[in-house]
């Protein structure tokens, strides 16, 4: 919606900083995302991709460091005062967030999952939430099970809910944690046809994935972590083409990635 | 051999008519007030302040902790010395079971709500939901269902709790039953009554119990 932002990056991290105890998981990593990018982070686990992408919506509150999404910016370290619940709600009602495993609401059918952002936190009349609600559950294929409990769906049915739910809140950015790791393996391309449809739509989405020949598809920028620092970052098909740095290339080798294997069409 | 005569009861009916009476409300007022304090030390527990976690902690443990008899006992007679005030056996008695069944209510609470996937509370802070949003939105609607079940044996306990106030005069059904027994030299039928009619005030109510357990759990 942002008229003269152009050239201003969608998201901006600035320095971030985060230990959980005597654990440091990110020491200053910075990340921008241009207005409809889209940014894989990939990584081993325990690399701290994970936790800087819920640093972006501030479900972790990092130590230090500056978080932009669209117009809204915190900062956190000594002398910074620590957001109030209400600005934290506001500034997270902008991010959308998918989980690996969904966290839909399960006493809700499909349709009120997808409806109970809308009616909760921006208000909405109950016929206005549900014509969107409706609206964004056919644009990921669902339109039949809008009745549905959760527990009447597939993983990549429920997958593909949770991705209509965090769509309602109408975000400026789409985040991603691990949306297809606890798919199987045959569930996994309908929930990554539904992420390919958002980026060709032109959604700022940043996405932490296993799928490096998706990210390579999808993705124009990628970045690569290990212990929570930046090893390496570039445009997505470069890097895992052609990695630079050698702990890049170590972890990539353990993907084939040319043979389309993992690429769902 | 004793001979039974449970016909010699029949002139006391309206006492245990009067005593059930006393009963089923007292256990109506002191369910009520006990999950209003129960569902407030419970939300307390989980508090982000630490006050107001010690306050309820420390509640929870000196209800859970001493018997219930010496509670209503203290409640009567040592409270108003303490307070200064007249209390009489029906307020003590409601004051001493409500706070009693609390202290267990608020544990059954908290348990429910802590025995959500915390991942039902991160979709709902990532939706742009306030945490009181997300816990009546949420987190309750769900963890009560999984409450339901010992919040209900909690109550049933708590109905035959009732029977304690006895102890203060409060004319209750035991009460009223030892009174008939004193007047009728027929203790042994009176008993018996007494247990037959607990037993068939609180057997409909599990099976009502187990009935919405089955609706609820349809829902998921």
């Amino acid at each position: 919606m942002e008229t003269e932002a152009g050239t201003a990056p969608k998201i901006e991290i600035a320095s971030l900083r985060k230990q959980f105890g005597a654990q440091v998981v990110l020491k200053d990593v910075s990340l921008r995302v241009e207005p409809g990018g889209v940014v894989a982070l990939i990584g081993p686990s325990g690399s701290g991709k994970s936790t800087l992408l819920r640093c972006i919506n501030l479900l972790v509150v990092p130590d230090a460091g500056t978080v932009r999404v669209g117009a809204d910016r915190f900062a956190f370290g000594a002398g910074a005062r620590l957001p109030g619940t209400r600005a934290l709600a506001r500034f997270r009602a902008n991010t959308g967030m998918v989980f690996q495993h969904f966290n839909l609401f399960p006493h809700r059918t499909a349709l009120a999952n997808v409806m109970e952002g809308p009616l909760t936190v921006r208000r909405m009349r109950r016929p206005d939430a549900e014509a969107l609600a409706r609206a964004l559950l056919a644009k990921v294929g669902l339109a039949d099970k809008a009745d549905q409990y959760p527990s009447r769906l597939s993983g990549g049915q429920k997958q593909r809910v949770a991705i209509a739910r965090a769509l309602a809140m109408e975000p400026e950015v789409m985040l991603f944690d691990e949306a297809t790791s606890a798919l199987d393996p045959e569930l996994v391309g309908e929930v990554l046809a539904v992420m390919r449809a958002l980026a060709a739509d032109g959604m700022t989405m940043v996405i932490v994935t296993h799928e490096i020949a998706f990210a390579r598809e999808v993705a124009d920028r990628a970045v690569f972590l290990r212990d929570g620092v930046v090893v390496e970052e570039g445009a997505a098909r470069a890097l895992i083409d052609a990695p630079r740095e050698p702990e890049t290339r170590a972890f990539l080798s353990h993907f084939h990635r040319r043979d389309g294997a993992g690429a769902p069409r | 051999m004793y001979a039974w005569d449970f016909g010699a009861l029949w002139a006391y009916r309206w006492l245990f008519v009067q005593g059930l009476g006393v009963t089923v409300a007292f256990t109506a007022a002191i369910v009520a007030i006990g999950l209003a304090a129960g569902l407030l030390a419970g939300l307390a527990k989980l508090s982000r302040l630490a006050p107001l976690r010690w306050g309820a902690g420390a509640y929870i443990e000196v209800f859970r902790c001493t018997p219930l008899l010496v509670q209503l006992v203290w409640f009567y007679y040592a409270l108003p010395i303490l307070a200064g005030i007249e209390i009489s056996a029906v307020t003590a008695s409601v004051l001493a079971l409500s706070l009693y069944g609390g202290s267990f209510y608020a544990e059954i609470i908290r348990g429910g709500i802590v025995s959500i996937d915390p991942g039902q509370a991160e979709a709902g802070a990532a939706l742009g939901m306030t945490p009181g949003q997300s816990m009546r939105r949420v987190i309750l609607p769900q963890a009560l269902k999984r409450m339901v079940p010992p919040l209900m044996n909690q109550s049933i306990i708590q109905f035959k709790n009732t029977s304690l106030v006895s102890v203060l005069a409060v004319p209750d059904l035991l009460y009223q039953g030892q009174v008939a027994a004193h007047d009728s030299y027929r203790p042994l039928e009176i008993y018996t009554l007494v247990a037959v009619l607990y037993f068939a005030a609180l057997f409909p109510l599990t099976w009502v119990v187990r009935r919405g357990e089955k609706r609820l759990a349809t829902s998921d």
